[in-house]
């Protein structure tokens, strides 16, 4: 025990609800049965050691002190609510003696199990997909509604009410606080990754001028996916680490100080994050060993050669092209189609790329993709085809909203003037 | 962040329960109070006399005007005020759900952030003090 100033103790318990909650909460849920009772008693556990760490000094293992009182917290909460409704005493005796027999099996091992039944609970198929994101920020990254709600550009009330529903789909349904058997797993753990993912897009693709805020969620994803490698080391899991690594380390070198995308190509690499690439190089490696691979490890191989090149120019367009021939095998879209042609065309040429692109355009699913209309200018505009490569810019700047990418566009199409 | 809710009350509602009832509604609800008092949410409470004793001002041709009442014909009538503290808004809709009067159906209570003035206020007395300034 050590003493602190009521403000230091705020401070420590600021950073223990960001590290921690995730965890404690996890566990409360299992302990108490109830996610509300857990959330509030977590709360109140809080709530007294603010008041009561300053004097009485801080406990040396903050996390089981926070634990066991947020469960006398719950208990005291059904005792109170028991005095005005007799089956809240059931329920209170109930724990308790569930507890005492719980106690000495109450190991590392199941507490970290407690994480992973929160995050597959977050994501649960019997929710609204919706309610997926806002569930898991908040519940497993302790962030506020109004935090997230800003970072997704939604009013806290819609994403209250999100939080709300979906809480009354767990207890009603009710949804069983577990992991998945082996059997599920697969599916399960694809819609997690979904999940992490988009979180990590929405702060990426937020670029800059979009604020803070936005940016700290491609963070948030990637804390997510190191705790996921940590509890669930699965080689998909290993490949959306690496991959969120590898596409964050060029944060710096991907937009001008005025805000102007840059592209790939024209990145200043001495401006990637050596040690993201290093992390991210050996995460995929991992990955690949396994020979369970699925499309994120893919991607991320991909980024990888991306980040080990020098230049364009220097980059391993054979091995790109390998990698995303067997991406296109195992995940088959359009998009990833179009990716493919534009590592074509810079193995074997701007003509190959074209007639790829077109190829792809015909099946008619990209005409709204701005990116595709981009590309497709691009290789026209290396072929010196000027008005086609124009007129593709600005059908790819009708249909973009992004700020940087405007720019990016517009720029482009001065340039063929 | 701090939270304030607006409880409603129906007309009638309370005044048409038992003596028993009303005793354990009361009960409950003030024993909540404490709790949440004890936890550090509860930053203030305002309950108001009912809506018989109100009196509503005008500004109405540069003098003050008066009526009975608030409006007439509504169904809830604001009853009483809490400022909550809370960790964020779903927080405070679950503090808000637990308490007693809103499980009894006296009524349904809104819930509203408290807005930050600070950045306001701060620009007024910056164009004050040029104002004086001059």
């Amino acid at each position: 025990m050590s003493e602190h100033s009521t403000a230091e103790i705020r401070e420590l318990l600021d950073s223990l609800y960001r590290v921690d909650s995730g965890r404690i909460l996890a566990t409360l849920i299992r302990l108490l049965g109830d996610f509300d009772l857990a959330e509030e008693a977590m709360q109140e556990a809080f709530a007294a050691a603010l008041s009561l760490w300053p004097r009485n000094g801080v406990p040396d293992n903050p996390r089981p002190w926070l634990i066991s009182t947020a469960r006398f917290k719950a208990i005291d909460t059904l005792r109170r609510r028991a005095r005005f409704d007799a089956s809240q005493d059931e329920l209170a005796r109930y724990l308790e003696t569930q507890w005492n027999s719980a106690e000495e099996s109450n190991e590392e091992a199941s507490v970290e199990d407690d994480r992973l039944r929160l995050i597959f609970t977050c994501c649960h198929p019997s929710l609204p997909p919706e309610a997926y994101v806002a569930l898991t920020l908040r519940e497993v990254c302790g962030l506020t509604t109004e935090e997230i709600a800003k970072a997704f550009l939604i009013t806290p009330r819609t994403l209250a009410q999100r939080i709300v529903r979906a809480k009354a789909k767990i207890r009603d349904t009710p949804i069983r606080y577990e992991v998945p058997s082996p059997q599920e797993l697969p599916e399960r753990l694809d819609a997690v990754l979904q999940v992490i993912y988009l979180v990590f897009n929405e702060g990426y693709s937020a670029a800059a001028g979009a604020g803070v805020t936005r940016a700290e969620l491609t963070g948030e994803a990637i804390r997510l996916g190191r705790l996921l490698t940590e509890l669930l080391p699965e080689p998909e899991v290993i490949g959306l680490l690496s991959l969120m690594l590898l596409q964050e380390s060029r944060h710096a070198a991907r937009t001008s100080p005025t805000g102007e995308l840059i592209l790939l190509e024209n990145q200043d690499r001495s401006l990637w994050n050596r040690e993201q690439i290093a992390e991210g190089v050996a995460l995929v490696e991992r990955a690949l060993k396994s020979h369970r691979f699925g499309s994120y490890t893919l991607q991320a191989a991909i980024a990888a050669v991306h980040a080990e090149a020098e230049s364009t120019a220097m980059t391993d367009w054979r091995q790109i092209v390998a990698l995303y021939n067997q991406l296109v095998r195992i995940q088959p879209s359009p998009i990833v189609e179009l990716n493919r042609a534009v590592a074509i065309a810079m193995r074997d040429g701007p003509e190959v790329g074209l007639a790829l692109i077109d190829a792809v355009f015909a099946h008619g699913e990209l005409a709204n993709y701005y990116l595709a209309h981009s590309a497709r200018a691009d290789m026209c505009r290396r072929l010196g085809r000027t008005a086609e490569a124009r007129s593709s810019y600005e059908k790819a700047l009708a249909l973009t909203q992004q700020e940087p990418e405007r720019q990016f566009l517009q720029e482009r199409i001065r340039q063929l003037k | 962040m701090k939270y304030i809710c607006l409880g409603y009350i129906q007309p009638g509602k309370f005044e048409g329960m038992t003596e028993d009832e009303r005793h354990a509604v009361l009960d409950e609800c003030f024993e909540h109070n404490d709790h949440l008092r004890a936890n550090g949410h509860l930053v203030a409470e305002v309950p108001l006399q009912p809506p018989e004793t109100a009196l509503t001002l005008y500004w109405k041709n540069g003098k003050v005007a008066t009526t009975d009442g608030p409006y007439a014909e509504t169904k809830e009538q604001l009853g009483g005020i809490q400022i909550l503290e809370a960790r964020d808004l779903n927080h405070a809709i679950q503090l808000v759900s637990q308490l007693p009067g809103f499980k009894y159906g006296l009524g349904p209570i809104e819930i509203r952030p408290v807005a930050d003035l600070n950045e306001m206020i701060k620009e007024s007395e910056q164009r004050r003090r040029k104002n004086t300034a001059r």
